[in-house]
């Protein structure tokens, strides 16, 4: 199981994905808003995500889980 | 001239304001968000109230704890610096009905500009040249396509309430645009709350060169010459300078004429300033115009001499612009640079704690800033944290002032911009004075690759 950190602290604007989806690596799984601009936040590797962690418009820190993968 | 302002802006525009307002002896209102709690420009006020929470829209947009604040400190008129509620027609029109007076021009002209589909239809009916397009809205993909066909690509495909670069994307042929519509559509809506899109003709080797204007309330207009803004990453200014080292004098005289002509047609009041594009042949187009200070305008006052902010408060309290046209002087040239905490190579946002915080002096220096050392950069609002205005006889020396600054311009803990900001000032083609909007994805990025 990998955990997919926020890489930097902003507000979730858009969770583009849901638990059971299934996600190839590189795939965007929450876009997030920090100082006006959109950052996406990708998956590493192909799986499924066993959890979603956050909501759109939480505040999140840069070492937040974001999404689980198995 | 007033006795209290209140200033409905942070960082270092607030600031900006505030120093104007010392010297003025006018007292100064600030307001912040808990975020800011610790901010310069909140110490430096003569008075300060915390509208909310770190989210904009819960503090510096919630309008209702703004005016609540200007009632309670018995402020006369609410500055709106730039951002924020700067150009929001329904916060003047409060602040109006308020009986407080909002520092710059009346509510029905912010609302005209702010559409930038009006905006097109009213410069067209004052004489000034816009760019080729369509001047109604596009519903769906079809009508887009059917207009497309008629102008010729490439085009830019932009959102009329955008801004930022927003909703705004270049394509360069039908597919392209079938592709772009929907997403920009969307995010317009989402961001602005209105997905009206138009299509303009794409301009090749576009200079970004605006004209700052100031009018009174006495039907006197005044140009205060130009700015050179080609410089920009993802659609927004990095470096600005003035005079424009493109433009010839007689394409200078026929824009700064433009823009008072426009001025005149709208009724405009107050400071503002009408950005166009330029083409390789020096012909201009109307872009769009701001209703507000900008960012850059320090690069104006240290050409004119000139403080914007004291004349934009003449200008709300009533009083008749001191000086004619003809009296307007420029000498030298400026520069500024905008720091930004961000990756100098990918440009995402770097928030975080400023360490150490140092900035360099020397002839012909200012700093505008809004961090020292021990400031935290939060995410919540726009990576600038500082600029960099140098002021010389020429524009070398200018251009030597500012590269010995940002090499001694220290800031620790966070990541900036100011590699890229030597990198780019120190370019042939910069220093050559031949810049155009497509500078750092011509020039720049491709030189980070080749020197890996």
């Amino acid at each position: 199981m990998a955990k997919v950190e926020s890489g930097m602290a902003g507000n979730v604007w858009k969770v583009l994905v849901k638990e059971g989806d299934e996600v190839k690596a590189g795939q965007e799984v929450v876009i997030l808003e920090s100082m006006k601009m959109e950052i996406p936040v990708s998956v590493e590797q192909d799986g499924t995500i066993t959890k979603v962690l956050v909501n759109e418009g939480d505040f999140v820190n840069d070492t937040d889980v974001i999404v689980e993968v198995e | 001239m007033f006795s209290k302002i209140l200033i409905a802006n942070r960082g270092e525009i607030a600031r900006r304001v505030i120093r104007t307002c010392k010297k003025l002896g006018i007292k100064s209102v600030a307001v912040y968000s808990e975020a800011d709690a610790d901010s310069l420009f909140v110490r430096e006020a003569d008075e300060a109230y915390c509208v909310g929470k770190p989210p904009v829209n819960q503090s510096y947009l919630n309008v209702d704890e703004i005016i609540a604040a200007a009632k309670n400190s018995g402020a006369e008129a609410v500055h709106p610096g730039y951002g924020l509620l700067s150009e929001n027609s329904v916060f003047a029109s409060r602040c109006k009905a308020e009986g407080l007076v909002f520092i710059g021009p009346p509510p029905e002209i912010i609302a005209s500009m702010g559409s930038k589909i009006e905006a097109r239809k009213t410069m067209k009916e004052a004489g000034v040249p816009i760019i080729e397009g369509i001047n109604t809205p596009l519903e769906n993909e079809e009508e887009a396509s059917m207009a497309a066909e008629k102008i010729g690509y490439p085009l830019m495909l932009k959102a009329s309430a955008g801004g930022g670069g927003i909703g705004m994307q270049l394509v360069n042929s039908e597919e392209e645009l079938l592709k772009a519509f929907a997403g920009n559509k969307k995010r317009a809506e989402s961001f602005f709350g209105d997905g009206a899109m138009f299509l303009e003709k794409y301009i090749a080797e576009p200079h970004h060169i605006e004209v700052q204007i100031l009018a009174d309330t006495h039907g006197n207009i005044v140009p205060l010459w130009e700015r050179e803004c080609s410089i920009q990453r993802r659609n927004q200014k990095v470096v600005e300078e003035a005079p424009s080292p493109f433009i010839s004098e007689e394409t200078r005289t026929k824009m700064l004429d433009a823009a008072v002509a426009a001025a005149k047609h709208i009724g405009y009041t107050n400071a503002g300033t009408i950005e166009f594009l330029v083409d390789k042949e020096q012909n201009f187009y109307f872009l769009e115009m701001n209703t507000r200070l900008q960012v850059e305008h320090p690069v104006t006052e240290e050409i004119t001499g000139l403080d914007l902010v004291e004349e934009q408060l003449k200008v709300a309290a009533g009083e008749k612009l001191s000086f004619t046209r003809e009296e307007v002087q420029r000498r030298g040239h400026s520069i500024e640079v905008r720091i930004y905490a961000e990756d100098p190579k990918t440009f995402f946002p770097s928030p975080g704690k400023i360490t150490q915080f140092s900035l360099p002096g020397g002839e012909g220096i200012r700093h505008e800033c809004s961090v020292e050392a021990g400031s935290q950069v939060t995410p919540f609002y726009d990576p600038m944290i500082a600029k960099l205005v140098v002021w010389g006889e020429s524009r070398n020396q200018a251009c030597e002032r500012l590269k010995n600054a940002l090499e001694n311009y220290e800031v620790e803990g966070i990541k900036t911009n100011i590699p890229m900001l030597l990198k780019t000032i120190t370019h042939e083609q910069f220093l050559a004075g031949y810049t155009t909007t497509q500078f750092v994805n011509e020039y720049y990025l491709p030189q980070l690759t080749s020197t890996k």
